[in-house]
């Protein structure tokens, strides 16, 4: 049997078998998973302070979920990431079938303009973001959730671009035969939208909620510039614990919210792989 | 048929796309009678699927009008006419099971649910898909697409059916099958059937008249078999079946006779006149299977099997340099003794006919005075 058995050649990015290689991935995994195993190795850790490893407890999750204002901060953080979410699914949405569907003066100004918050650095829109709430002026000292409404106008900003873009790559996979075969059997516009169109760009829509439902969530430097003391988010409340010390209490709280995030992640990964799937099925 | 009016009027359409050289319909009219079985036929890109989609709405003419049923359909929107349209694509709904695609149509209708579950069954025993009711497109085969789409357009009962290359993607026997499926149903049903192919054969076969579509154009509007037996011009004779055209000279011209000097051909006599010739330039179509092949001591049979011309033989001497074998027939490629190719088709009559000529082989041929076609253009 060995007379038949041929090496095959490597391909150039072969990682599994060239030993560089094999070095460089281990090297990339090591720096990219080592920090956030260790933080979430350490909040079970027994100990007050972050060296050693004395024993497994789960006590700094009982802590910080009993920690009122962190929790405020969370809850605040999941308000605005939901109506963040939904706002930018609807404007995310429509712009892009906007400039899939239609031909008008200055769309290539407009395409542009849509994914400047995605490209302009995020320091800027802070900046810019408080520079122009302070022109504004909106009374600070509403009830909640209205007093999150600056923040949520900001990650709309942010988000909703992200939405189009998504949206938009689904909308091109669609046969615009099919939108007329509903039509051509007696659908009207909008019974050809809702029965063809919407279901097509349904996997784009979810994806598109997703992502922004975790941009909104996790996003630190915009809203730093754009909180008022009573509207604290749980990243900017975790960066000012930190700021005292980090403690096992700060690692539990983040560990709970890397769960979250990893399983809407993945959540939107695999719609997105089913979208892929779809696509090429017709 | 000469009292009934037209199903569908198409006056004088043209069709110019945004930045386009030329149209891609240009200036066409048609009539389209009640229960016709009409083919649109052409080349790819020759705008027969613009036609089509200006008929069901989702095209509108540059200039000229489409009348439905006596019906202006100018400010008509395609969820109004009565035409359904199965397209190049099929455009099946992917999201929608079989039987949601086939009954969508009369769900927006908003007719009751169990009569849509009954004319479905209906539709997809007609297009032999029963079993196949609760299956995802995806899961389809690509024929079983197509069937799916032509059920979901016969299923709305429409007073003309628009079918873009609608056999296209099945097998040989399948589409036979369709082909006198579709002639059935339209018996029973008695729809006017609109079809674009560019496959001659099921044009040829399935046709009850045919518009030969070139660059927009309407080349001939006739029926399968006077589109084969008399071409108007040399764009029809060459797209419809196989021909042999020379160049030639009308050196005659009487009611009852005529004749063409052909450098490439010889001389060809006719039994009758040419009409409508206004030059001298004119053009000799012989189809392969009206040319008769002998081997040269056959000199004088040749020479008396071809004397039904009043002026002269209809002959001419060549070597055989190509052959192909085809089952019911062999095809030869014979180089004339100009050196012009001529193609000859040849039945295989009895089962060792094949092996009668062969490379090389010097050959006669004659053709009888009615089968030359003379084209003007
Ligand atoms: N939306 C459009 N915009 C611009 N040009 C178009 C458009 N649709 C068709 N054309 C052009 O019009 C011409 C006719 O197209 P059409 O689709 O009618 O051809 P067809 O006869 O159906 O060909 P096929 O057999 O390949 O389907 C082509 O040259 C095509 O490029
Ligand atoms: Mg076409």
């Amino acid at each position: 049997m060995n007379l038949f058995r041929r090496k095959i050649p490597l391909a150039p990015l072969e990682y599994t078998r060239r030993t560089s290689m094999r070095i460089w991935v281990g090297l990339v995994l090591f720096f990219l998973y080592a920090p956030l195993v260790t933080l979430v190795a350490f909040s079970f850790n027994d100990s007050r302070r972050n060296i050693v490893w004395r024993g497994f407890t789960t006590k700094y999750y009982e802590k910080a979920l009993n920690n009122e204002s962190l929790m405020t901060a969370l809850g605040n953080s999941i308000t605005i990431a939901a109506i963040a979410t939904v706002v930018s699914v609807v404007l995310g949405a429509l712009a892009a079938v906007m400039l899939w569907r239609f031909r008008f003066p200055f769309k290539a100004a407009w395409e542009g303009a849509l994914a400047l918050p995605i490209v302009v650095p995020e320091i800027c829109m802070g900046v810019a973001m408080l520079a122009f709430f302070a022109k504004l002026d909106l009374p600070q000292d509403l009830a909640w959730p209205l007093n999150l409404g600056q923040i949520t106008i900001a990650h709309i900003t942010f988000c909703f671009p992200f939405v189009t873009m998504v949206v938009r790559s689904r909308l091109s996979s669609f046969n615009r035969e099919e939108e007329e075969a509903a039509k051509d059997l007696g659908a009207t516009e909008w019974q050809a939208l809702r029965d063809v169109l919407l279901p097509h760009m349904k996997p784009g829509l979810i994806a598109g909620a997703l992502l922004a439902f975790t941009l909104s969530l996790d996003d630190f430097v915009i809203t730093f510039f754009t909180s008022g003391p009573n509207t604290i988010t749980f990243p900017v409340k975790v960066y000012s614990m930190v700021r005292f010390s980090v403690t096992p209490e700060v690692n539990a709280a983040s560990a709970m919210v890397i769960a979250l995030t990893v399983i809407l992640t993945s959540l939107a990964l695999k719609l997105q792989s089913r979208m892929g799937a779809l696509a090429q099925g017709h | 048929m000469s009292d009934a009016s037209p199903i569908i009027s198409i006056r004088n359409v043209t069709k110019r796309f945004k930045g386009a050289p030329s149209p891609a319909v240009d200036d066409v009219s048609l009539d389209i009678m009640p229960g016709e079985f009409f083919v649109l036929l052409g080349p790819s890109g020759c705008g027969k699927t613009t036609l089509l989609r200006m008929i069901a709405g989702f095209e509108i003419p540059t200039e000229g009008q489409i009348l439905i049923d006596g019906q202006d359909m100018a400010l008509v929107p395609p969820n109004k006419r009565p035409v359904n349209m199965v397209f190049q694509s099929y455009a099946v709904f992917p999201h929608m099971t079989v039987a949601q695609n086939v009954g969508y149509g009369l769900k927006i209708a908003r007719m009751p649910s169990d009569e849509i579950d009954t004319r479905v069954r209906e539709a997809l025993e007609l297009v032999k898909l029963d079993g196949l009711a609760g299956r995802r497109p995806d899961q389809l085969s690509g024929g079983q697409r197509q069937r799916v789409a032509l059920a979901r357009s016969l299923i709305m009962r429409p007073k003309v059916l628009l079918l873009d290359e609608p056999l296209s993607a099945l097998d040989a026997k399948l589409r036979a099958q369709m082909q006198f499926e579709l002639a059935d149903l339209q018996d029973e049903v008695g729809i006017t059937f609109i079809t674009v192919t560019h496959d001659q054969d099921e044009a040829l076969s399935m046709a009850g008249r045919i518009a030969v579509m070139n660059k927009g154009d309407i080349a001939q509007l006739a029926t399968p078999s006077d589109l084969y037996e008399f071409p108007a011009n040399r764009f029809v004779a060459d797209f419809v079946g196989s021909v042999n055209i020379f160049e030639g000279t009308l050196t005659l011209d009487e009611p009852d006779r005529a004749a063409v000097d052909c450098p490439g051909l010889g001389k060809v006599y006719l039994n009758h006149g040419v009409t409508g010739a206004h030059g001298s330039q004119v053009w000799i179509a012989l189809r392969p299977e009206k040319l008769y092949l002998h081997v040269p001591g056959e000199g004088k049979a040749v020479r008396e099997a071809a004397r039904d011309a009043p002026e002269g033989h209809n002959f001419a001497r060549g070597t055989i340099k190509g052959m192909s074998y085809l089952g019911d027939i062999t095809l030869y490629e014979i180089r004339l003794e100009s050196g012009a190719m001529i193609r000859v088709s040849r039945p295989n009559l009895s089962r060792r006919d094949q092996e009668d000529f062969t490379w090389d082989d010097r050959v006669s041929m004659h053709w009888r005075a009615d089968s030359p076609v003379v084209l003007l253009s």
